[in-house]
């Protein structure tokens, strides 16, 4: 394998690691807070608010909001590091 | 001044504006048809996607449908912004990399066949067609109950309108009236969000505002207030819903996946100059859709509270004026059934005197809250806004299909830059006389579709894109085979439970029903969508792996760095 292939791949690794990690948030606020443990969720009120119900309808769209800008910093960061930015 | 005069104004006002910028940034090339020449910034795009995806059905219908559905609307907010954190992460940054014009383009270089191709290019008009007939529809119901015109002819006039700037600016023109558009829309949704939120709890922000104390002098939390009244009248608990959880799940995921691959957003990332702008055009498309997003479940809290207060129990003659002017569309009817002169809005189907169609929530939502004229006559033209704009994004992606994919890269091959450009205006000026016939003559199953538009998109497209991006071996056969079996499961569920081929079926008869209820044609899209999966992996381990220089294509497109501009070649 040559050295800029070995690059590559290692990019991809760390690429592929940042993806399951942001991915799995992304399902634990929206399937699991907002639907799975709903009901458990909803014993704790905040303000106004169920919480499994807050998550539902509140919650996990501020959540998707973040994580793509977390994404977006996350890859800004490992582009310069392998000299892939421009 | 008249809510019509008002109407009038602002709707005449916006549409000057949307007129000008088309002749502005008129398209002269297939490049700037079809992806606005590729230089869009990153906030434009952002705006422009925002537009794009907003229709009729998040700006009109959305609060509606989660006032009377409560918890269980969750799966519309969830279902339809989640999906981007699954384009950015997963599709965007690598389509812009791989660089071509449409969703079809990198189907069919990807998985090197024109059979691919062509599967894709018909998943793609099937899925577009459901969806534009819908937008046409709404610009309709908006210009009858506002401007007093009846329906066909407003569907008319937005053809009209759309034609003007679809086909004279293409993408280009598109992408810059979906910027005004976006700005328009939102404007118009928040204005009388906020008076409403203000009138009822004194928060000025509706996100807080749906969590905070009535103003009435009660003390108790608005959501427990609305709680109370819904159980009261024999509804479900407002923050439970009704739904099975599986359900639930599977309709949130099909919604998901079935945005991330929707051609006309997918296609909205091939305008950005860099992979890097493609990821952070994603997020800032997000951002902006999220503030409509979190605004309408309280927008739908406030009515449905409202909405009770003003006519449960109360007395038919003494109605507001709005209760008369809506039933004069027929979107709002009162039968007294048990002749006592009041209205009895109840659970109990057989006592149940009031009739309200979703729809009308947010349109009629200023007026029952005694907004000011120009405030009512605002979200006329926000309405229109969100279906122009949303139906214009679709046609570029059926005139694009049908010049670019079936005509330039099946038919004729050699045809000149200037002859595709002449293609793609014709068939999108075709595609709109389509999708105004459909939009004057819509045929009964035109709403029941639109939903399942995402289950298609689901069952087609994204297996294929992602196993396309992260397995370098997936191999022609393997992506063809899962498309067909996934839109063709698609299709029969939804033509077996909705329009009751292949011996029909009642909501008892759903599959995977594990004692609570089984899954809705809505949500099936999920299960088709694996089952694409599941083909695509099996029938790839008996056929040969895809050529080296594929392969080479797939290690490219990792990499973000040396995009060059799309092409079409």
């Amino acid at each position: 394998m040559s050295e800029k292939q070995k690059k590559a791949t290692a990019y991809w690794k760390e690429n592929v690691r940042y993806l399951i990690i942001l991915l799995s948030i992304w399902f634990a606020v929206s399937y699991g807070a907002g639907i799975l443990f709903k009901e458990t969720l909803d014993q704790i009120q905040i303000g106004g608010f169920k919480l499994g119900f807050w998550f539902a309808q509140q919650g996990s769209i501020y959540v998707f909001v973040i994580l793509i800008f977390v994404y977006v910093r996350l890859m800004n960061k490992l582009d310069k590091k392998y000299g892939y930015n421009e | 001044m008249t809510v019509q005069t008002w109407t009038y104004i602002l709707v005449g006002l916006t549409f000057a504006l949307y007129i000008g910028i088309a002749i502005w940034s008129r398209a002269g090339s297939t490049k700037e048809f079809y992806v606005a020449g590729g230089g869009v910034s990153p906030l434009a795009n952002g705006m422009a996607t925002a537009a794009d995806w907003m229709s009729a059905a998040s700006f009109i219908s959305m609060a509606g449908i989660i006032a009377f559905a409560g918890y269980d609307g969750s799966v519309y907010l969830m279902g339809w912004t989640g999906g981007y954190v699954l384009l950015a992460l997963l599709l965007a940054p690598y389509l812009r990399k791989f660089g071509k014009f449409t969703v079809p383009d990198f189907i069919g270089d990807r998985y090197y066949s024109k059979t691919a191709r062509i599967v894709a290019v018909i998943c793609a008009l099937i899925v577009s067609f459901t969806y534009v007939a819908g937008q046409m529809r709404g610009v309709g119901v908006v210009f009858s109950r506002f401007l007093q015109v009846d329906i066909n002819s407003g569907v008319i006039i937005g053809m009209v309108i759309v034609l003007f700037y679809a086909v004279l600016g293409g993408m280009k023109g598109i992408t810059y009236t979906q910027v005004a558009q976006y700005c328009v829309l939102i404007f118009a949704f928040m204005v009388p969000a906020i008076f409403i939120s203000i009138q009822m709890t004194g928060n000025p922000i509706p996100q807080l505002g749906m969590g905070a104390t009535v103003n009435d002098g009660s003390g108790l939390y608005l959501l427990e207030k609305l709680d109370g009244l819904s159980t009261e009248l024999g509804f479900n608990n407002y923050t439970d819903g009704s739904k099975s959880t599986i359900d639930i799940f599977t309709i949130t995921l099909a919604l998901m996946v079935g945005t991330a691959g929707l051609p006309h957003v997918i296609v909205r990332f091939f305008t950005v100059k860099k992979v890097k702008d493609a990821r952070k055009s994603a997020g800032l498309a997000l951002l902006l859709i999220a503030i409509l997003y979190t605004t309408a479940p309280a927008v739908a809290v406030f009515a449905k509270t409202n909405l009770i207060n003003t006519v449960s129990n109360q007395s038919y003659a003494n109605m507001p004026e709005w209760f008369k002017n809506w039933e004069g569309t027929g979107l709002l009817t009162f039968d007294d059934k048990n002749n006592d002169g009041k209205i009895q809005y109840v659970a109990d189907k057989t006592k149940n005197e009031l009739t309200i169609d979703n729809d009308i929530m947010v349109l009629a939502n200023p007026e029952i809250a005694n907004l000011p004229a120009w405030v009512i006559a605002l979200v006329a033209a926000g309405g229109l806004a969100a279906a122009l704009s949303t139906a214009a994004g679709l046609l570029l992606v059926i005139s694009s299909s049908v010049s670019h994919d079936l005509i330039k890269k099946i038919i004729k091959p050699n045809i000149s830059d200037k002859g595709e450009l002449w293609a793609a205006r014709i068939s999108a000026t075709i595609a709109v006389i389509i999708a105004g016939y459909f939009g004057i003559n819509p045929p009964g199953f035109v709403a029941a579709v639109v939903a399942l538009a995402f289950g298609l998109a689901a069952a087609s497209f994204f297996p294929a894109i992602v196993l396309g991006i992260f397995y370098k071996k997936m191999n022609k056969e393997g992506a063809i085979a899962g498309m067909v079996v996934g839109i063709l499961l698609m299709l029969f569920y939804m033509t077996k439970f909705k329009f009751g081929w292949f011996g029909g079926g009642t909501p008892a008869d759903y599959w995977f029903n594990f004692g609570k209820g089984g899954i809705s044609p809505e949500g099936f899209g999920s299960i088709a969508m694996i089952a694409n999966f599941i083909v695509a992996l099996v029938v790839m381990r008996f056929t040969p792996e895809p050529p080296q220089d594929v392969q080479d294509i797939v290690e490219d497109i990792r990499i973000p760095s040396g995009a060059k501009e799309a092409t079409g070649h």
